[in-house]
């Protein structure tokens, strides 16, 4: 009886291997191939497509770029998915109907909301630059690399921001009452007490909030792919982007793997001392 | 459900016994005006029974091509009784979800749509098309660039239904007028004509950018082109290089040399094309280095620019019936080049007449698989397709991507009738399309295998020069390194066997 619990466990265990172990384990074999479009099937040709990827600057630069614009786009959308969530913690006037309205771009589709960001940013017929045309600007939004990585930044922030409200929201909502009570009696002011009081109580959700997004974020594709093509020049290209062309455009399946297990040990390492150094900041000077 | 004749099963058989054969039954509740006389028009295919039997095919998203391949689909399900399963996929994906049961020898799909120029990774597993088609009423009509388009070697393995190329389109209400035509003398001493060669282009265009001359109330521009990095640029790249590349006396290859399979592409013939595509920005509308295909259509066809060039879509947009600009355009042949680089002797020669190098980009065709078990239904399914009445609905609607391809589309009148252009209009339009099958400077696609690698690399490096980020010739032999590499990587000796191919086309050998 004491052994027959393992058996239960068994069909989660088959279903954990079937979706996440064999294709681990599948990529990694097909990343020592060289399945391309005209090599079909698993040959061995050792570490040849690791190699090939140490050298691959175009894949180094994506990643690198990936980087500034994961990290940048979660900063800000921790900074308003915070802000909205304070304003909507206390009692305030449609605090309901906020919440609802914040949550919107959050479910949309993304590619569709890329669509229509795109049009957003149409440099002659979109809104942006008829608004901003308004004050005699007009802004090359998908034509300048800056601007290009900019305007995938603001879609990216104004998608996700309500991820992060609703999490910090919901981490607001479970904090005790009584610290608030002892600053208050102590006389702290609100800008005190949010930084003694409501800032390092919200520190571990904070840090979960952050990794899931850095996680999410890194992966940005739909995005970058539907708004730029990861261009002008390679200016939006991000590591995901890269892999599916090398994948799914260039059909070189074996190189692909390998690009996409590279990139997950770097994100795995990579997180992991981000998690560790949030951790450091956040948690541990306050315990 | 049309009334079945249980008397043919065999699809050579049937087509020779019903060939020319003219319906008496009506089947214009299948959207046709009527029935026409052909191989395999709706008469014929309504006397196959292929009850019980299964098609599966794999086609582009609707509607282009899509919604043709559904319609004929249903269609033929009801004259035949077969089963037919149509698959919609995205152009991103279409290749691999076609590749990939190949490679792995699922029959997956009976019929496959798909781009043409991916001869080169496809042709091992494409059935060849059985002689009673090849000498059917619609492929006998087919012209000889098609043709070349569908065959690997000797054999004809792509069944054609459409016929893509890249040409200009410009503004005859403003290439016309005289006080435009002033205007342009005064200001820079030279004649306002259709463009002969691409600095002629750059430079009409440049003029006409960013004023409202069509007197809308809204700036227009002097070009609008495909520039997005994956969003089939190169094609749009190539069309501009081809007359500065490819020299008519000097044969062996225009992307690579056949001899030694060194890349072409940084050559000075290349680069300058890639110089006037950068210069050519100066003309493009707010956004225009970013456009799409969609882009450039909607920019051409919706008025906002006075040139373009690229596929028919642009074209048919702009003589839509509620389009503003209906009647106000015209085609020509692709701009060409005074100056043309001859890498047998590495220098550059000079044309009065400019060299014309017509691209004949990759568009839309067909294949039945070699796995396939319907054979038979699946040729017949595509006969029937581009059967004469088909071939002239689809013709009409310009979302299906059916453009013409056989010389009986290449008929003014035909256009004027159905879809009421002006004479002029119908008249550049046929005359362009028609012309280029006539060339002997013609460039194909690099139908070798791996052709994606090369394009996405290709287009990769010319964005980099398009964005500043990298100077012309740097950025092209950038690309030659790549392409190098990738000739290691697939084979030298079976990329030289496939590029053979082209060049026998190009050179015409064939």
């Amino acid at each position: 009886m004491y052994k027959s619990k393992y058996f239960f466990l068994l069909p989660g265990l088959m279903v954990l291997l079937a979706i996440i172990i064999f294709p681990l384990l599948f990529t990694i074999r097909v990343s020592f191939s060289s399945w391309d479009v005209f090599q079909p099937g698993l040959d061995y040709i050792g570490g040849k497509n690791y190699g090939r990827v140490a050298h691959d600057a175009r894949f180094w630069q994506s990643l690198l770029r990936l980087s500034v614009l994961s990290v940048s786009s979660v900063i800000l959308q921790y900074t308003l998915g915070f802000a909205l969530a304070l304003a909507v913690w206390r009692e305030m006037r449609f605090r309901r109907v906020l919440r609802v309205l914040f949550l919107v771009p959050m479910m949309t589709t993304p590619v569709v909301m890329s669509v229509i960001w795109r049009t957003i940013f149409h440099e002659s017929l979109g809104p942006a630059n008829d608004l901003l045309g308004m004050v005699g600007l007009a802004v090359p939004w998908l034509s300048n690399n800056v601007a290009a990585f900019i305007a995938v930044l603001i879609v990216e922030v104004w998608q996700w921001t309500p991820f992060m409200f609703l999490l910090l929201l919901a981490g607001l909502v479970s904090l005790p009452k009584e610290p608030y009570l002892a600053a208050a009696i102590d006389g702290a002011g609100p800008i005190r007490t949010f930084w003694q009081v409501t800032f390092p109580l919200m520190a571990p959700i904070s840090i979960g909030a952050l990794i899931i997004r850095l996680i999410e974020a890194s992966k940005i594709m739909d995005t970058v792919y539907v708004m730029t093509s990861g261009g002008p020049g390679t200016a939006t290209e991000t590591s995901s982007y890269y892999i599916y062309i090398r994948g799914l455009r260039d059909f070189q399946i074996g190189y692909s793997a390998a690009l996409s297990l590279t990139y997950l040990v770097i994100m795995i390492v990579s997180l992991t001392i981000i998690a560790k150094v949030l951790i450091r900041l956040l948690v541990a000077r306050d315990a | 459900m049309m009334k079945r004749f249980q008397l043919l099963s065999v699809s050579a058989l049937a087509l020779g016994m019903v060939g020319g054969a003219v319906a008496a039954q009506d089947y214009t509740s299948f959207g046709i005006d009527r029935d026409l006389p052909g191989t395999c028009n709706y008469a014929a295919i309504d006397a196959k029974d292929y009850s019980g039997r299964t098609l599966n095919i794999i086609t582009h998203a609707i509607p282009v091509i899509g919604e043709p391949t559904a319609l004929h689909a249903q269609q033929f399900g009801a004259l035949t009784g077969a089963t037919v399963n149509v698959v919609h996929v995205p152009f991103g994906d279409l290749f691999q979800r076609i590749l990939i049961p190949l490679q792995s020898g699922k029959n997956a799909y009976d019929v496959m749509f798909y781009g043409s120029l991916w001869i080169g990774d496809l042709n091992r597993f494409l059935a060849p098309v059985p002689a009673a088609y090849q000498s059917s009423t619609g492929m006998m009509d087919v012209t000889k660039n098609y043709l070349d388009v569908a065959r690997w070697g000797d054999t004809m393995i792509q069944y054609p239904i459409d016929g893509d190329r890249n040409y200009l389109k410009y503004r005859t209400d403003i290439f016309d007028n005289p006080e435009m035509q002033a205007k342009y003398k005064a200001d820079t001493g030279n004649d306002l004509r259709v463009p002969e060669t691409w600095e002629e282009y750059n430079a009409i265009a440049t003029y006409f950018s960013g004023f409202d001359w069509d007197g809308d109330g809204n700036p227009n521009f002097g070009s609008a082109e495909v520039t997005k990095r994956d969003d089939l640029m190169f094609s749009a790249f190539i069309a501009r290089v081809a007359p500065y590349a490819k020299h008519p006396e000097v044969g062996g290859g225009f992307f690579f040399d056949l001899a030694t399979m060194e890349p072409l592409v940084n050559t000075p013939g290349w680069v300058r094309g890639l110089e006037l595509f950068i210069a050519a920005q100066k003309a493009f509308p707010p956004g225009g280095t970013s456009f799409g295909l969609g882009d450039e259509i909607f920019s051409f066809g919706g008025g906002q620019t006075l040139m373009s060039y690229t596929w028919d879509d642009a074209f048919i947009q702009a003589m839509q019936s509620d389009s503003p600009i209906r009647n106000k355009v015209a085609a020509a042949p692709l701009p060409g080049a005074n100056e043309v680089w001859n890498r047998a002797t590495g220098q550059w020669d000079h044309f009065d007449v400019p060299n014309r190098a017509p691209y004949i980009t990759w568009g839309w065709t067909s294949a039945v698989s070699t796995l396939s078990e319907n054979q038979d239904m699946a040729f017949d399914y595509l006969c029937f397709f581009s059967n004469e009445a088909n071939t002239l609905h689809d013709l009409q609607i310009g979302r299906f991507g059916v453009n013409p391809y056989r010389t009986g589309h290449f008929d003014a009148a035909f256009w004027e009738s159905q879809l009421g252009w002006e004479p002029r209009t119908a008249e550049t339009y046929v005359a362009t399309l028609s012309g280029m099958d006539d060339s002997r400077n013609r460039v194909f696609d690099l139908r070798v295998p791996g052709v994606s690698q090369f394009m996405s690399s290709m287009a990769a490096g010319v964005a980099a020069a398009m964005a500043g980020q990298k100077d012309p010739q740097t950025a092209l032999d950038d690309v030659a390194a790549e392409w190098r590499d990738i000739v290691d990587r697939i084979g030298k000796d079976q990329l030289r066997e496939a590029y053979a191919q082209v060049v026998a086309l190009e050179d015409n050998q064939q």
